[in-house]
């Protein structure tokens, strides 16, 4: 346990200290749902009506963002052998990543989303639920980036490979943080989705550890 | 030292195979608590990626490895983490991160294998880079990096060193020091395996030149082509 804390406090430290990685997924995430009130115009009601898809998809895209360069550091530098080495199970090293890379991304896209949900005319009904969608999905688009990110660790073009893998898999998010926030406005019931996202987090952190980490030992080979 | 005077490393029938290549094949090797290993052979021989087996980063194609200390043997594939914990491993790369100091540098590896602050100056003070305290990594010159790197593996004890071309951007004085590090380490009864090109003063070390095991099929080739 020590370890997992020690290992999420480097990569905090190193998250912090060079600084730009989080401020730039904040600002692609304002700059993209800002997009969309030029693209459809500022009608007040169609702008209500896209505002939870809006921002869900702006919080997928700019979480990819910077999943590129979860492990592609460490690996470069050789720093990444060395916590293969390390006596710590490389499932909690990926954990121990994941965690700090939702601490640096995910948590300032969750603070920031109510801001954007005002911008984009979201109905005030769904701000308690966008935040909480948000807080229990976000988790686990950091969780099954993970797993992309090992896999094209080594490869030329990471970046697309990476898009092309793991967009896909987060679909099943994308649907039901909107639904749940759409349930919200129209006065359904909230719970059945946010219990999916539960779901969801939990069966990802319960698997995305292991496939992440064959991943990588498989590219320190 | 009684446990550590038991201790052996040895790998049997090891192969290596590259892309389709065979790199070396049927090689065996044995290290006993405070002997040392020194690997030559030209270039693409196979020094690093036995040294890559040895630190179990890399599966061989064939043959296996076994620790044997206090009375018990395990093959170092069953558990990897547990292999892992028993030994450093000095790569190409010195892993050192630009935007902490060098002491943050050593201190996160040594307190991952339960070092503490004390034994950071300590490993500082055998490579003389105490100066380099709190000065961040992007500061730093290629060999006081690889320095650095070394100090690493005396912060926090593992009775076997895999140092893969260590002396790498070293100077003169520093390349003393480590041999001074590497006869203190086999003392205490570690074990040391090191590649080199240029002439660190090992005494005692066997030697084990990786074109005794190249491919005879491979060699066969090359006369055909």
């Amino acid at each position: 346990m020590s370890n997992f804390i020690e290992l999420v406090k480097r990569d905090l430290a190193l998250a912090f200290r060079q600084g730009m990685d989080s401020l730039m997924v904040v600002a692609f995430f304002v700059i993209a749902v800002v997009l969309f009130p030029f693209g459809v115009g500022p009608e007040v009601n169609t702008l209500a009506k896209i505002a939870a898809g809006t921002i869900w998809v702006a919080a997928l895209l700019s979480s990819m963002l910077s999943l590129e360069r979860l492990f592609q550091t460490d690996y470069d530098d050789g720093s990444l052998e060395l916590l293969a080495l390390a006596p710590v199970p490389m499932e909690v090293t990926v954990l121990a990543k994941v965690v700090a890379h939702w601490l640096t991304t995910g948590l300032p896209l969750i603070v920031t989303a109510p801001v954007l949900a005002v911008l984009m005319q979201l109905p005030e009904e769904g701000f308690g639920t966008l935040m909480m969608a948000l807080l229990l999905g976000t988790p686990t688009l950091s969780l099954i980036g993970a797993v992309g990110a090992a896999l094209v660790l080594g490869s030329r073009r990471g970046g697309v490979l990476l898009s092309l893998l793991i967009l896909p898999l987060y679909i099943p998010i994308l649907i039901f943080g909107v639904s749940a926030v759409d349930a919200a406005i129209f006065d359904q019931a909230v719970r059945p989705h946010l219990l999916i996202l539960g779901a969801l987090l939990v069966g990802s952190l319960a698997m995305t550890p292991w496939a992440a980490a064959a991943g990588l030992r498989q590219a320190l080979e | 030292m009684t446990s550590l005077d038991k201790t052996q490393f040895r790998g049997e029938n090891l192969m290596c195979v590259r892309g389709e290549r065979t790199v070396f094949h049927a090689l065996d090797f044995s290290l006993n608590a405070g002997g040392a290993l020194v690997l030559i052979g030209p270039n693409g021989a196979g020094k690093s990626s036995l040294l890559r087996m040895m630190a179990s980063l890399l599966r061989p194609a064939e043959g296996r490895m076994v620790w044997r200390a206090n009375g018990g043997e395990d093959d170092v594939w069953d558990d990897v983490d547990l292999h892992g914990g028993r030994l450093h491993y000095v790569g190409h790369h010195d892993a050192v991160k630009p935007v902490l100091t060098a002491a943050e540098n050593i201190g996160f590896w040594a307190r991952l294998r339960g070092g503490g602050e004390d034994t950071i100056l300590d490993a500082l003070g055998v490579f003389d880079i105490n100066h380099l305290y709190d000065v961040p990594g992007r500061f730093l010159s290629a060999g006081q990096k690889r320095r650095v790197n070394l100090a690493r593996i005396i912060a926090a004890p593992a009775p076997l060193w895999l140092l893969d071309e260590p002396t790498t951007a070293l100077d003169k004085a520093t390349i003393k020091r480590l041999e001074d590090a590497i006869q203190r380490h086999r003392d205490a009864g570690g074990m040391v395996v090191l590649s080199t090109h240029a002439d660190v003063n090992t005494p005692g070390a066997e030697i084990l030149d990786l074109a005794d095991f190249a491919s005879k099929a491979l060699l066969d080739e090359h006369v055909m082509v």
